[in-house]
């Protein structure tokens, strides 16, 4: 600072230079990657693509309203999957999520096998997920609510053992001296801590399920993804337009209900 | 105040509904609900037993993965996933930037606010798998339209997520950098980036991590990635290659999300 010459500047030299490296090599990586696909693509067909994408569009119109009333019975399917996937997924979460917090596991390797539960969970998707079961279980509603349920129980352990593990210690202390057990511990001083985060965790998750259960109906799994699957595969696009207007309008209803109930609870 | 005085009184805890009827009539609506649910289910446990005693060989497939019959497949599959996954991110990224300016309240007119919050609400309301759907349609089979889907779905999720933040930004700071004769780009560059850029490498390198697990599935639907090995094993009926290729990816999504809490830990 004591020289006059000073000027003021973003970032050290030293820093552009790492900067610079570590940009470069992303550009590359991308380049490459961006090469692998080309690769394995028809380009004549991606240069249709936009026509083709006009085509269908206007084949969509005008919209086969009397396909209407045909969907009430999938779109309610729809919504039933994910409320009771979620529920279901909410009530082994919360063990799973004691299990897997570090201050409230019984043990280490119960610990382990927690985490283990919540990233397979995690990694495979409820469409995977309903694949399995609809060969186990057969085609229906039940194969999806189950395939939503495992899908979402690591998500919402995962926000919920995180929250639990960043508890203030002193209520927790607090309670444990005035002679409370270990379950009266946890009912009166860490469930209180952390029930906006569960609640909140529920009903975002309910709201993720929504979209989610739109689809588990492409392999037979129940709901609005089964007459989807028809309409795109049978080319019946003025049907499909209006499947696509029911799923918008109910990701946007829930979206709304989520938003309010956040705000009432929390 | 006045059951205090009462001897009796004994402390209880506080109910989350204060009203008790209001109360009651929601966890009797709920009942109801389960029960007609229950009801309307229509569960064939003739079908389940049928398909539980099936799937026995199944499930034994299961707890012996298979990696050696279907290796090429699965490491083509990966190295696709992988690709499109990583491409479509960046573009993703590069995309999102202007909605996520355009969809902040604070910093955009009005006319291009509701523009960007639309197309934000179109790129969300749709599932991975039925976005593919249309683009394999409109392209054909293969990776590209997988990297258009992963594509258009991190556009309206980056956007919204990066636009709150930008709503949330300190004002002061802008007003500092404007009132020294600031362009509106050395702004941006000067007083709303540095805000903005911890988060938005968080949500990036999460995107990534979400963008691999979606890259799974839209291969049954044909827009190339693991999901395409996935949904052949499935259909063979070769459920060990199936535990495979799962195997696989929870090892990728174990390392991803070691990595994304790595580089968020860096810098935030």
């Amino acid at each position: 600072m004591q020289n006059n010459n000073y000027n003021w500047e973003r970032k050290t030299n030293l820093r552009i230079i790492k900067e610079l490296i570590f940009w470069s090599a992303a550009v590359i990586l991308f380049f490459y990657c961006w090469q692998i696909i080309s690769k394995l693509t028809m380009w004549p067909f991606v240069y249709d693509g936009a026509e083709q994408a006009g085509k269908l569009l206007s084949r969509m119109f005008p919209p086969n309203w009397s396909y209407f009333p045909e969907l009430l019975s999938p779109i309610w399917d729809t919504i039933t999957i994910a409320t009771l996937g979620t529920m279901a997924a909410v009530v082994f979460a919360i063990f799973v999520a004691f299990l897997a917090a570090k201050n409230t596991t019984p043990h280490p390797l119960l610990r382990q096998l927690a985490l283990l539960i919540i990233v397979t969970s995690r990694s495979v998707n409820s469409l995977i997920w309903a694949i399995i079961l609809v060969i186990i279980l057969g085609p229906g509603v039940l194969a999806g609510i189950i395939a939503i349920s495992l899908r979402s129980i690591g998500f919402v352990s995962k926000l919920l053992y995180e929250s639990i593990e960043e508890i203030d210690k002193n209520q927790v202390e607090a309670v444990t001296a005035t002679g409370a057990s270990k379950f009266s511990t946890l009912i009166y001083s860490v469930i209180p801590q952390v029930f906006p985060t569960f609640v909140g965790t529920t009903v975002y998750r309910w709201d993720i399920n929504i979209r989610e259960s739109t689809v588990v109906g492409l392999v037979g799994a129940g709901g609005i993804g089964l007459q989807l699957n028809e309409s795109i595969l049978g080319l019946k696009w003025p049907n499909a337009i209006i499947i696509f207007m029911m799923i918008l309008s109910l990701v946007f209803l829930s979206e709304f209900a989520s938003a309010k109930i956040r705000k009432l609870i929390i | 105040m006045l059951d205090l005085a009462e001897k009796n009184y004994k402390w209880q805890r506080p109910h989350l509904i204060k009203n008790s009827t209001r109360r009651w009539a929601l966890l009797a609506g709920l009942l109801l609900y389960l029960v007609f649910i229950f009801i309307s289910l229509d569960i064939d446990i003739q079908r389940i037993i049928l398909g539980l005693s099936r799937s026995q060989r199944y499930f034994a497939d299961f707890f012996r993965p298979d990696f050696i019959s279907r290796w090429d497949s699965i490491v083509n599959g990966i190295i696709e996933s992988l690709t499109m996954t990583y491409v479509s991110t960046v573009f993703g990224i590069i995309i999102s930037i202007p909605f996520a300016l355009g969809a902040a309240e604070n910093i955009s007119p009005k006319i291009i606010y509701y523009i960007s919050r639309a197309v934000i609400v179109i790129s969300r309301s749709f599932q991975e798998v039925v976005i593919a759907i249309f683009f394999v349609v409109v392209i054909g089979f293969g990776p590209m339209a997988g990297v258009l889907t992963l594509t258009f779905s991190s556009i309206g999720f980056l956007a919204k997520l990066l636009a709150e933040e930008i709503e949330d930004i300190d004002k002061s700071q802008v007003e500092a950098v404007r009132a020294s004769g600031a362009s509106w780009l050395q702004v941006m560059i000067y007083a709303v980036m540095p805000q903005i850029m911890p988060r938005f490498i968080g949500l990036a390198v999460y995107r990534l991590d979400i963008n691999f697990r979606a890259s799974a599935v839209i291969g049954v639907v044909g827009a190339g990635g693991i999901g395409t090995t996935l949904n052949a094993a499935f259909d063979r009926y070769e459920f060990d290659s199936a535990s495979a290729v799962l195997i696989v990816m929870i090892g990728i999504v174990l390392i991803g999300e070691l990595f994304s809490s790595y580089v968020r830990k860096k810098v935030e």
